[in-house]
């Protein structure tokens, strides 16, 4: 090892890793106010200033009107848009990565336009679609602007997983006296689970959290980040904090969780 | 082409008829015939892209021929797809299930085909191939000698009519390659099915197969017992391809005899009617062949010791390198340039130097006769890299 | 060891079966890429009409081709326009200028420490992203720390003079916006950037050093070139949703930070005037699809999807 001679060099040599910390900081730093003025017992409506500690949001998370039904609508809708998002761009993984066919360019373009679009054309877009069908704005007007917005990325996810699958690894099933559904179902689908997974994983986390298109197709419903849209103007309950402190910590355990349980495997 | 490998003929063999195959306008594999006797261990052996591991694929049936059938053991399994077919793969890099262990990979076969009971029968497999403690490991977790193992315990414990094997010790390091080529070798001569094997390794195609049949661009170029075709090669390709060969331009001056007279630049030369396959005319051109290591070398000043009735070229060194067990010398003389010789390195002659003037003098019965017509170079440069 | 021999069905020809083969893709296809049509295409169709229509909410739109309305839109929204495309420039900046060095560091020297770190980079998605937006709220209130420090510093001073501040406050300031706008899709920019990154094999940086490249050459010449497919994705996951976002204008901003996001909500859903909402969306994705392709060739980088 080379001696720290200076302060200087000691900076210079960990520069990037002061500059990379400083990020996580930026990043994290919402997370740790947001966790902390879950435990505030704010004076009026906003909880912007931080008052009293107090712990009445954390024994009664649904204690404002309409919060926890708006996250139950938020779940369920989350739930229904992962299931069909999930199993049409799975199928179109499959062909876009298994198989040739024409029109095979003008179909990755139809992918890619959603996600290389702002959302808030998207919106605009499909609301003018029901508008004009006169269709009423609710829970299936919001689940069809979710599958829509999330199939392109599970597409993206899915294919990426069955690209690098060894092309061997089929033909060696059907060497093996499997026919092409068992192939599918034992070795394909089997090894492409993790794009799946992680297909999944992402259009729940997008829809959950969706607002801009949300806000344009929910007519009257309300969707948990539209209830706290709607707090940021009449004003902000603490349980806000209680729902994003929780979920938060909910995620960070489900990693961890995962981590040891593929530690565990992995040494076994 | 008609070809068929000699051996024996019982019942279940491999008849490859008129099978092609051809992408667009790039032709693969030409109409080739090929029949493979059951119970053989038959080598195909080609450069990369040369069609090999095309034919096994249709063997397999996981390639459609353009033309032509496939019986096996008398059966045409031709619009057979590969999951319908009495026979196994042992893939190139293996093609292991990842997600599943080792005795999940090996009972993978027998599960498809809805037999309930297998463990005796992985049990046993396992042991044949020396992996029974490592059954419930995952393939990722196994060295590249004993995921080899694996592939052809996953293979075979199919009872397959042919067992193929693409490339299969393409991915092992060498010391590790000679072993399990003993190994296959010893599984095939136990379990007795017929080994097709892919490889574009001459060594290990000649060292394994009883049977061997050399491809080049989508035909097979000659097919024989490894000693016939390094001893009297057919074409340019083989002679080049299967070690090194010295090829000499020279003109027939004499057919009538037991031997045909040749002479290359002033030397004369003599090879044997029977050990040529080109047809020699008088006045035409003929290319005599001769392995380095049957040819002697010896100083120009001793050029009287030379015994009578052997083929004799004069030359000039031009490189000498040392090997341990021999010593490669490169000689030009006027009838050809760059010959190679082998000289075992028994009693050295110290005046065998880069320079020297020598005499090289060979076993006119050890020399091979082929058309003059074709290129001379033809698989002497071949990548030898990869799937064919 | 026996044989078995013949089983299985006698060969029959495939004609039959290679012409279903050749159909699964498209079975595979269409229900999927009907969705999008339908849902994605479609309204975009549907949209295009509305932007041609005149009328009101009462007596009904009607097809008058009217292509006024966007001039009339751009002529009363450029400046939201131009900010919009100016506040998503500078926040794509300055999270490739943040997001570099923690993609850097969790790719080459977090050692055991990467998996956690990654984490903690994704573990914010799971906050609902308002709720995060809110708290910037109370970090740059105008009695809060930040403000106090950068005011102390006379940072504010230097800010207020650029315009990017306001009366010694950053709340409900261009300043406040960017930094939401980067805070928000910093992550979108370090997952790209973290996934080239960390495909660069690190032997690489011995070579160069091997060559006499100091650190910084290395990096310029090396590390930096390799890693443009990650800043390509990065730089257009960050720029294309920010351009369009109406969140961090509407949470941190006031009036005279409204991007063209807050006006298109605001038309279409306040003011019901739809051509002129239609009008302008077309308008932001005609920008940005142009912007995208500009930067797509310039970069060379094709695959995308």
């Amino acid at each position: 090892m080379a001696p720290l001679a200076t302060p200087a060099r000691w900076l210079r040599r960990h520069l990037v890793v002061i500059a990379g910390l400083g990020t996580l900081g930026y990043l994290l730093l919402p997370n740790v106010v947001v966790t902390v003025f879950s435990f505030n017992k704010p004076n009026g409506r906003f909880n912007y200033q931080w008052q009293h500690f107090s712990t009445d949001a954390w024994t009664h998370p649904c204690g404002v009107a309409d919060l926890c039904g708006s996250l139950s609508l938020s779940l369920r809708i989350a739930v229904w848009a992962t299931l069909g998002a999930t199993a049409l761009g799975t199928a179109i993984a499959f062909a876009l990565a298994r198989h040739r066919f024409r029109a095979r360019s003008s179909v990755s373009t139809l992918i890619f336009l959603p996600m290389a679009m702002p959302e808030v054309v998207m919106a605009a877009s499909l609301a003018t679609l029901f508008l004009n069908m006169g269709i009423s704005f609710g829970f299936w007007t919001i689940l069809i602007a979710h599958i829509t917005f999330c199939l392109s990325f599970v597409v993206t996810a899915v294919k990426a997983r069955v690209m690098s699958m060894d092309p061997r690894l089929e033909q060696a099933a059907q060497d093996l006296y499997a026919s092409p559904l068992q192939t599918f179902l034992r070795v394909t689908l089997p090894i492409a689970a993790p794009g799946i997974a992680a297909g999944a994983l992402l259009s729940f986390a997008l829809s959950f959290d969706d607002f801009i298109i949300t806000n344009f197709n929910a007519g009257s419903s309300v969707t948990f980040p539209m209830y706290v849209w709607g707090a940021a103007q009449r004003g902000t309950p603490v349980q806000i904090n209680v729902i994003g402190t929780a979920m938060f910590a909910t995620a960070v355990l489900c990693v961890l969780a995962g981590q040891l349980v593929g530690r565990r495997r992995k040494r076994s | 082409m008609t070809t068929t490998a000699p051996a024996g003929t019982s019942g279940t063999d491999v008849r490859l008829t008129g099978i092609s195959k051809t992408y667009g306008s790039f032709t693969a594999v030409h109409p080739l015939d090929l029949t493979v006797p059951a119970g053989s261990f038959f080598a195909l052996l080609g450069a990369s892209g040369c069609g090999k591991t095309t034919t096994l694929r249709m063997i397999a049936g996981l390639e459609e021929p353009s033309t032509g059938t496939v019986e096996l053991a008398g059966r045409n399994v031709t619009g057979l797809p590969a999951y319908k077919r009495p026979v196994n793969t042992v893939f190139q890099s293996y093609a292991l299930f990842p997600h599943l262990d080792i005795y999940e990979n090996v009972a993978f076969g027998l599960r498809r085909r809805g037999i309930k009971s297998v463990k005796k029968q992985v049990d046993e497999m396992l042991e044949l191939v020396q992996l029974g403690d490592l059954a419930r490991r995952r393939p990722q977790q196994l060295s590249g000698g004993q995921q080899q193992r694996v592939a052809v315990a996953r293979a075979l414990i199919n009872h397959p009519q042919v067992l193929l094997l693409d490339e299969p010790l393409g991915a092992l390091d060498l010391k590790l390659r000679r072993q399990m080529q003993l190994e296959l070798k010893r599984i095939q001569h136990e379990v007795g099915i017929t080994f097709i094997h892919v490889t574009h390794d001459q060594e290990e195609a000649m060292t394994m197969a009883d049977t061997v049949a050399v491809m080049n661009a989508g035909r097979i170029e000659q097919l024989g017992a490894p000693a016939d075709l390094y001893e009297t090669p057919r074409t340019t390709f083989v002679a080049n391809f299967l070690g090194t060969s010295n090829l000499i331009t020279a003109d027939v001056l004499d057919t009538s005899g037991d031997d045909i007279l040749l002479r290359a630049s002033h030397t004369k030369l003599a090879l044997p009617a029977t050990r040529c396959t080109a047809s020699a005319r008088t006045g035409e051109k003929l290319l005599v062949g001769i392995r380095p290591e049957k040819i002697t070398l010896t100083h120009a000043d001793d050029a009287g010791s030379v015994p009578d009735g052997r083929n004799r070229i004069t030359g000039r060194i031009t490189e000498s390198s040392f090997t341990g067990v021999s010593t490669q010398y490169l000689v030009d003389s006027p009838a050809a340039s760059g010959l190679s010789v082998y000289e075992q390195n028994i009693e050295r002659d110290s005046r065998l130097v880069p320079g020297a003037e020598v005499v090289l003098h060979w076993n006119p019965g050890h020399s091979f006769g082929l058309d003059a017509a074709q290129n001379i170079e033809a698989g002497t440069d071949v990548e030898a890299e990869g799937a064919g | 060891m026996t044989l078995t021999t013949t089983t299985g069905e006698p060969a029959v020809s495939d004609g039959a079966t290679a012409r279903r083969k050749k159909l699964v893709p498209y079975w595979l296809l269409i229900p999927g890429i009907l969705w999008l049509l339908v849902f994605f295409a479609a309204p975009l169709v549907y949209q295009a009409s509305t932007s041609l229509q005149t009328g009101s909410l009462e007596e009904g739109f009607k097809l008058t081709w009217h292509f006024g309305t966007y001039a009339d839109a751009l002529g009363e929204y450029y400046p939201q326009f131009l900010r919009s495309i100016g506040y998503a420039t500078a926040a794509t900046v300055l999270c490739l200028l943040l997001g570099y060095p923690l993609a850097y560091l969790i790719a080459f020297r977090a050692g055991r420490w990467r998996n956690l770190l990654m984490v903690l980079v994704i573990a914010p998605f799971f906050t609902s992203f308002l709720i995060r937006t809110l708290a910037w709220k109370t970090i740059l209130s105008d009695g809060g720390i930040v403000v106090s420090t950068l005011g102390s510093l006379h940072v504010l001073g230097l800010t207020d003079a650029l315009g990017l501040t306001e009366g010694h406050r950053v709340l409900a300031t261009p300043l406040a916006v960017v930094c939401g706008l980067t805070y928000n899709f910093l992550p979108f920019m370090i997952l790209p950037l973290y996934s080239s990154l960390e495909r660069i094999d690190s032997r690489l940086h011995e070579a160069a050093g091997d060559l006499y490249a100091r650190p910084l050459t290395t990096f310029r010449k090396v590390t930096f070139p390799l890693s443009m497919p990650g800043v390509v994705a990065g730089t257009l996951l960050t720029f294309i949703p920010a351009a369009g976002d109406y969140i961090n204008a509407e949470l941190l901003g006031s009036t005279d930070q409204k991007m063209i996001g807050n006006v298109i909500q605001s038309q279409f859903l306040r003011v019901l005037d739809y051509p002129t909402a239609a009008a302008l969306s077309f308008i932001l994705m005609a920008a940005i699809l142009a912007l995208v392709t500009l930067y797509i060739r310039k970069s060379g980088t094709e695959e995308l999807v």
